[in-house]
């Protein structure tokens, strides 16, 4: 991939990751969020969360399919930090807008209400991966250790969408698009893994 | 529980005075209002909404709200029938055939009975209402509707003594194009009240919105509204009323039973499993400004709260 053409991709994508929160700003200025603007603001952070997580998780077994295709690999932190921003956003759209900054509020919903507890916790298994993102942090930690830290980016992501389903009232299926894609990458990184032990075993 | 007592608030201060004043007049205009109603919906060509309506300022009329705007009231809906989405119903709901319309009184009464549509519209005088309404997502909206008190309906029934809850079930069609499949819920729509509920002067059967026929997304020819109860209690479209001995079934009930009771009070004391019941969005105001406090029964504690005299609301959720 040619750096002018890798460049342009990059400002492309940061483009899409920016777009969300642009038309929440600009909606949230000219008044135009819809009828219930809280809603429309908890929706649209938490789904455009949920995907980035979710497209960044199929960076890997797409470069492992297609191996032109290595070069995507500069785009899975950027994707993985967009993830978090959008969390944040949500987080911070549930403190501000729902819990009203009260702390007891949110240690009651946080203890009481598993919907909102596991995608609290979604939330907080992202914290150290967003952190530890840098280089320095990669080489501080070592490869290995950080590469597996970084595993639980698939715990974050379960979270998530088991966040969405808990939090739609029963009979929604809007979860089920998200849902689908994310068990096809699961299924799909076990394939790829358990080809690879039986190519190394041949 | 502390229950209060109704304010005496004197008749001068909730009539316009000059309709007050002037009582013979006003129930004259009333009928005719009437009359008029129910002739100019007499064509099915003007049976759909948009069709002007007229009706007389009621006294239950809730004062010191905004109202929620036309456009939000008419495209924020939920109405299952016609898909999940909020907006969906505003789209999908237009096919729905309000006229000819029959509404079927059955069970423990008299002698079961057929209203059609135009004969309901006529058999009171119509009367604007503003009410609360909120929806047990926690959002809330304040609707003028149009109608009068379910309990002159349930009075021409004659309902037997034996008749102790009232059912309604709504509008259904499988064959529908735009029939949602897999909800999980069990159709034809059903909802319910207990006898002194549904007889309360509050619980409104409903013709219209803002002056016009009902928006089919609205539940259109005819629905009720029970405004100290959460919104899902308000049958839309309704086909049959059906008086029994028994509490009857409802859907939201049936598909969730932790999280929408038989009663569904508005009740900021008692959480849904999944969020808070302390406070709603208002719907159509900025999103700094959407927070609200609830109200215990939506405010209207000072009307109804002695229906549920003795009753463990936190039980009987």
């Amino acid at each position: 991939m040619k750096k002018t053409s890798l460049v342009v991709l990059k400002i492309l994508t940061w483009a899409a990751c920016l777009f969300p929160a642009a038309w929440l700003t600009y909606a949230a200025i000219t008044n135009t969020l819809g009828p219930d603007p809280t809603a429309t603001i908890t929706f649209t952070t938490g789904k455009t969360a949920l995907w980035l997580l979710t497209i960044s998780l199929a960076i890997t077994p797409i470069r492992q399919l297609l191996k032109p295709l290595n070069w995507l690999l500069r785009f899975r932190r950027l994707l993985g930090l967009f993830a978090f921003f959008y969390a944040s956003l949500h987080l911070l759209t549930y403190i501000g807008l729902y819990a009203g900054f009260d702390l007891r509020t949110i240690v009651d919903d946080v203890t009481r209400r598993r919907f909102i507890f596991i995608g609290f916790a979604a939330w907080l298994i992202l914290l150290p991966l967003a952190a530890t993102s840098t280089n320095w942090a990669i080489r501080k930690l070592g490869g290995k250790r950080w590469a597996l830290l970084h595993k639980s980016v698939y715990f974050a992501a379960l979270a998530g969408v088991i966040h969405y389903w808990w939090g739609v009232k029963p009979g929604v299926r809007t979860p089920l698009l998200v849902t689908v894609v994310f068990l096809m990458l699961m299924a799909a990184r076990l394939l790829l893994a358990w080809l690879k032990r039986g190519r190394a075993m041949r | 529980m502390l229950i209060r007592k109704p304010d005496d608030i004197p008749a001068l201060e909730i009539t316009p005075k000059a309709d007050y004043m002037n009582r013979r007049k006003f129930l004259a205009q009333a009928a005719a209002v009437g009359l008029t109603a129910g002739s100019a919906l007499f064509s099915p060509r003007s049976a759909f909404a948009g069709t002007k309506l007229q009706a007389v300022k009621s006294p239950l009329t809730t004062t010191g709200e905004e109202l929620t705007s036309y456009k939000d009231v008419t495209t924020f809906n939920n109405f299952y029938e016609f898909g999940t989405g909020k907006e969906e119903p505003a789209i999908y709901a237009q096919d729905l055939p309000t006229r000819p319309w029959t509404l079927r009184v059955e069970g423990k009464v008299k002698k079961p009975l057929t209203f059609d549509i135009d004969q309901l519209l006529k058999l009171r005088p119509l009367e604007d209402r503003v009410y609360r309404h909120r929806c047990v997502e926690a959002w809330s909206m304040v609707i003028p509707w149009i109608g009068y008190s379910l309990s002159e309906l349930i009075k021409q029934c004659e309902p037997l003594s034996t008749a102790k809850y009232v059912q309604f079930l709504s509008w259904y069609d499988k064959r529908y194009i735009h029939w949602p499949g897999q909800t999980g819920i069990q159709w034809p729509y059903s909802e319910g009240l207990r006898m002194d509920e549904a007889m309360h002067p509050l619980t409104l059967l409903t013709f219209g919105l803002y002056g016009e026929v009902l928006p089919n997304q609205n539940g259109a020819p005819v629905r009720i509204v029970v405004p100290w109860k959460y919104g899902f209690k308000s049958a839309k479209s309704i086909v049959t009323m059906r008086f029994i001995d028994y509490m009857p079934p409802t859907t939201w009930n049936e598909l969730a039973p932790t999280e929408y009771g038989f009663y569904s009070n508005v009740n900021p004391n008692v959480d849904h499993p999944r969020w808070s019941q302390k406070t709603e969005r208002r719907i159509g105001q900025p999103f700094y400004a959407q927070r609200k406090t609830t109200l215990f029964l939506n405010g209207y504690a000072d009307q109804v709260a002695s229906l549920y005299t003795g009753m463990d609301l936190k039980r009987n959720f």
